[in-house]
């Protein structure tokens, strides 16, 4: 079957998909966007964790016709999902982005981002200055997550950050560093840094 | 030129930015952010197959036939292999052992073992004819411990064993077996014996026994198993893969596919974790198999159902333990026995038994010792290597007697240990002095003297907050029911290949000019498996070279074994190896110095010189030339093996032997909460303190100790591989089943580092990975022994030893 589905604000085309195909199958084999990681592809570890309408699911177990006509944002776009973010002002949303700002961004090629600077979104880069990233095989699904939360809520208790963050399993760190980078991004949003 | 063991100074005595001692980030950062890191499971090749393994469903029988037939006939299949179709007679690989066959052959001996393989152009296609290949079992009773693997007619796991050559043979009932064991179903054995055991037992005021079970615990490295192999021109293949240690793939890997090593490429791709699962071998073998044999490149990626069964796991362990004291607190002796399950390939057991039985009385001086360890051939799954090796299960075992050493002489439990903590000179009960600081008794005074947590943290003004109480957001309790407890446990770790194995790294270093500035480029066969050694090399550099700019190249066999990214020596190893071959660049580059402006300054000739901030300088600060002027278009590079000190292997009998290189010592304060009427454990705080020798980086440091510390919790209160004893089929193969902790199970865990110099170690380092794994469990198991005033001899626990239940 042919899908069709706009990932980080571009539509795509996959065509030959088998039926049984997930999202992830797809945005790993098909699109080129591997970023969301294959741990468990069973629902329980969220590596693969991307924003299907704007809600943060586990995209192995999103079917990929589920998926047809909807848009995804994975942790390739999650940079420019925040600069978008950022220049509509838009925070307010209690389930993730809506549909029609979703649609408003675009992902930029490489070469924009090289003039950008670091072009990381505040909790890429919280993630890499707190030390939360060691084999880094989590932290895909962990930014869309963090980054989730913090649009709904931008001032998390640590009980909150540990809610919202338990579907999401890392075994190098023990958390507490994962911890320390989303305090840091919430931080570094209040302070307007 | 190649030094052996400590360098000539702990450093050149220069200050760059970014050196050592600095929490630089990780080089790789922004890829794995941005999800452009290129992990095994990520490869893709125009033209690619998806390889397939079909594993047996049984634990021990014998192929009565495989048919193939209809598989094959499958479209879009591109190959079926057997055994049968193995292209030479080299058909079994193994770490120390060789004896796991690629395929099996006429038999299987552990559930889940590669039976066929298939490779098509889709991974369901691949995964579909697998299951159409038939093959016939006649099942053979199944060994599952030390009962049934020792038993008069217990059938041998390995019927012709030869681990061993021939002249170390015995004969045992006409069946060759490795002359150190008693049986062929016992893979390695262990006894240390020194002092008198006996006569000191007499001497005992007091005697404890105890018997102890440690679970089977599962490595679970997020990335799955996987990797891409693309046959090449030559006839030979390119394999990407994630693995511990590249060299010894290929070691393995080339002869079963009767190609010379150079035909055999291997480029290490992203390594999603490893803590000892990717020492063995898992599709290596299998997608190289299958590339040569279809002439395509081929991917081969576990689901996690299938990761279960692809690599070792932690041995489970049966421990017995006495130990005596006398009344004023001071330990007399100690004798032990530890049975590791091995399961069905040998793997890294005799490494294991020899970490356990060296490492069975703990962080303690005790004079007098009769320990055996040894490891079982079962038909359970293997078992191999996991992050504290041996040494963590033992760990469970003498802490958990020194807790109740200590409640039968009415001593408090830290106090009773810091009182018969070792320390250096103490003497091991291989014989072999420990030669570097062991502050034990200080570490443990760290531990204590950290704030406990607030009781009740959990109480807020609107209501108990149920995410820090047992059981959660599942909303079982408010507190009733719930008691709280503190436990201690400290713990020690062997760092780098012991027992007279040849532990070496290389590493090539490359300074040059690029720009105007000075570039120093690093490469090393290291593999960097999310720990961090990427980041350290960069500082080595840094430090060695005064350069800002550190390339570091991607790990392949282009360089130098790096030796194993494991036993918590890559740091120590590897970075020596940089370090040494930074000195190597740093002394042509001063001679290319003096050779130029020898003559312009006197200092050239009689001062300390040192490479700082892209300058040569004077120990004294003189800035005597550029490096950018001094090196212009010349290109300095080195490649040199580095080794830490020798070791020797431990005598067969008596154990005696300076056997370790250095020791590691974390210890850790568990305080937990119980909710006694439903069991269930909430770990409020698990504090650590480590001495690490020297922080490279401490950012990493703190993240190694935290990680460990968290496995071990997992060990404590959630994680075991059930295997069924009638069946040694597993039960629980996924992350639905086999547990690891979340971020909501895992408590704060606040770190004190200290930082006491082991000489013989480059910088002093010391190895940090594994220690914390060590301690973790049972400060884990005492806090809730305390909470409880149960017994808990095995981990983990679960519900139901908590509630009577069980």
């Amino acid at each position: 079957m042919r899908v069709n589905l706009t990932v980080n604000g571009r539509p795509q085309e996959a065509d030959d998909v088998w039926e049984g195909e997930s999202l992830l199958y797809v945005l790993r084999e098909r699109l080129g966007l591997p970023g969301s990681k294959n741990a468990c592809e069973q629902g329980e570890c969220g590596s693969c964790t991307v924003r299907l309408d704007g809600v943060p699911v586990c995209a192995c177990l999103v079917a990929a016709g589920q998926a047809e006509g909807r848009e995804v944002v994975t942790v390739e776009g999650l940079a420019d999902h925040a600069r978008e973010r950022s220049r509509s002002g838009c925070a307010t949303g209690v389930r993730g982005t809506p549909l029609d700002e979703a649609r408003a961004w675009q992902a930029e090629g490489p070469d924009a981002q090289a003039a950008e600077g670091s072009g990381l979104s505040p909790v890429q880069q919280a993630f890499i200055d707190a030390g939360a990233v060691q084999c880094g095989f989590c932290t895909p699904g962990l930014l869309v997550a963090s980054d989730e939360l913090l649009e709904r809520n931008p001032d998390p208790s640590d009980a909150d950050i540990r809610e919202a963050l338990s579907g999401n399993l890392c075994r190098c760190t023990g958390y507490e560093k994962i911890m320390d980078a989303v305090r840091l991004a919430a931080a570094r949003r209040s302070e307007g840094v | 030129m190649q030094a052996d063991g400590a360098p000539t100074k702990i450093t050149q005595g220069a200050r760059t930015k970014g050196g050592i001692g600095e929490s630089t980030l990780r080089p790789d950062g922004t890829l794995k952010v941005t999800g452009e890191f290129a992990y095994s499971s990520d490869m893709w090749h125009e033209d690619m197959l998806w390889g397939q393994i079909l594993r047996s469903t049984v634990a021990h029988a014998e192929i009565v036939s495989i048919d193939t037939g209809e598989a094959l006939a499958t479209p879009g299949v591109h190959a079926v292999m057997t055994y049968d179709d193995l292209p030479t007679d080299v058909t079994h690989y193994g770490l120390e052992i060789q004896d796991t066959p690629v395929l099996a052959h006429g038999k299987v001996r552990h559930h889940g073992e590669p039976v066929a393989l298939v490779a098509a152009d889709h991974p369901e296609t691949a995964r579909r004819a697998a299951a159409k290949i038939k093959v016939e079992y006649r099942e053979l009773p199944v060994i599952t411990d030390e009962a049934s693997a020792t038993a008069p007619d217990a059938v041998l796991v390995h019927e012709n064993r030869h681990d061993l050559p021939q002249s170390q043979l015995r004969s045992t009932g006409g069946t060759p077996v490795a002359g150190h064991v008693p049986h062929p179903n016992i893979v390695h054995r262990q006894p240390i014996v020194r002092g008198d055991a006996d006569e000191a037992a007499r001497r005992a005021d007091v005697i404890v026994k105890g018997e102890y079970t440690f679970g089977m615990q599962d490595q679970a490295f997020l990335g799955p198993e996987s990797g891409l192999a693309v046959p090449e021109e030559d006839g030979g293949v390119h394999l990407y893969i994630a693995t511990q240690w590249l060299h010894s793939d290929l070691r393995q890997i080339a002869p079963v596919l009767g190609l010379p090593e150079e035909k055999v490429r291997m480029t290490l791709a992203g390594v999603g974790g490893a803590f000892g699962g990717r020492e063995d071998l898992s599709m290596q073998i299998h997608a190289c198999l299958l590339a040569l044999r279809t002439g395509k490149p081929v991917k081969i990626v576990y689901n996690r159902f299938e990761s279960f069964f692809g690599h070792v796991h932690r041995h489970p362990a049966k421990l017995s333990y006495e130990h005596g004291a006398t009344r004023d607190g001071k330990l007399t002796h100690m004798r032990c026995r530890i049975v590791l399950d091995g399961g069905a390939y040998a793997s890294a057991s005799p490494a294991v038994v020899g970490n356990a039985s060296s490492l069975s009385v703990g962080p303690y001086a005790v004079d007098h010792v009769d320990i055996e360890a040894l490891a079982l051939y079962t038909n359970n799954p293997p078992c191999g290597a996991m992050r504290g090796f041996g040494a963590v299960q033992a760990c469970f075992a003498y802490e958990a007697q020194m807790d109740k050493l200590a409640k039968k002489l009415g001593m408090d439990p830290v106090e009773f240990r810091r009182l018969n903590a070792m320390e250096q000179g103490t003497l091991m009960p291989t014989g072999q002095p420990v030669d570097s600081p062991a502050p034990v008794a200080e570490l443990l005074r760290r531990v204590k003297a950290m704030p406990l947590p607030p009781e009740r943290q959990w109480e807020s003004s609107e209501g108990p907050d149920v995410r820090q109480l047992p059981g959660g957001l599942s909303n079982t309790t408010h507190g009733e029911g719930v008691v709280r407890g503190v436990g201690y446990a400290v713990g020690i770790k062997n760092v780098g290949f012991s027992e007279g194995f040849d532990d070496y790294s290389t590493a090539r270093v490359r300074m040059e000019v690029v720009g105007g500035e000075p570039v120093a480029t690093v490469h090393t066969a290291m593999a960097e498996v999310g720990q961090g050694g990427v980041t350290v090399h960069a500082q080595i550099a840094r430090t060695e070279l005064g350069v800002t700019r550190v390339t570091i190249n991607p790990a392949d066999t282009r360089v130098g074994s790096a030796g194993s990214t494991s036993a918590s020596r890559q740091t120590y190893v590897t970075g020596g190896a940089v370090k040494n071959a930074c000195e190597l660049v740093r002394e042509k580059v001063l001679a290319i110095g003096r050779r130029k402006f020898g003559s312009h300054h006197p200092a050239w000739a009689t001062a300390e010189l040192l490479l700082e901030s892209g300058k040569v300088v004077t120990d004294g600060g003189e800035i005597l030339a550029d490096l950018a002027d001094v090196l212009e278009d010349e290109a300095v590079e080195i490649e040199a093996e580095w080794r830490h000190r020798p070791t020797e292997a431990f005598d067969r009998r008596t154990g005696q032997g300076n056997g370790h290189v250095q020791y590691s010592f974390a210890a850790h304060r568990a305080v937990v909460e119980v909710d006694t009427e439903l069991g269930l454990v909430k770990v409020v705080e698990l504090a650590c303190a480590q001495d690490v020798g020297k922080a490279l980086n401490p950012l990493s440091v703190v993240g190694q100790i935290q990680g460990g510390t968290t496995q071990g919790l997992g060990m404590a209160v959630m994680e075991e591989i059930i295997v069924d004893p009638k069946t040694a089929k597993v039960r629980n193969p996924s992350f639905t089943d086999y547990l690891i902790p979340t971020i909501l199970d895992t408590p704060t865990i606040p770190v004190d580092v200290l930082e006491l110099a082991d000489d013989h170690a480059p910088y002093g380092l010391r190895g940090v990975g594994e220690a914390p794994t060590l301690s973790s469990t049972p400060a884990v198991l005492a806090a809730i022994r305390d909470a409880t005033g149960l017994e808990l001899d095995r981990t983990p626990v679960r519900p139901e030893h908590l509630t009577g239940t069980a």
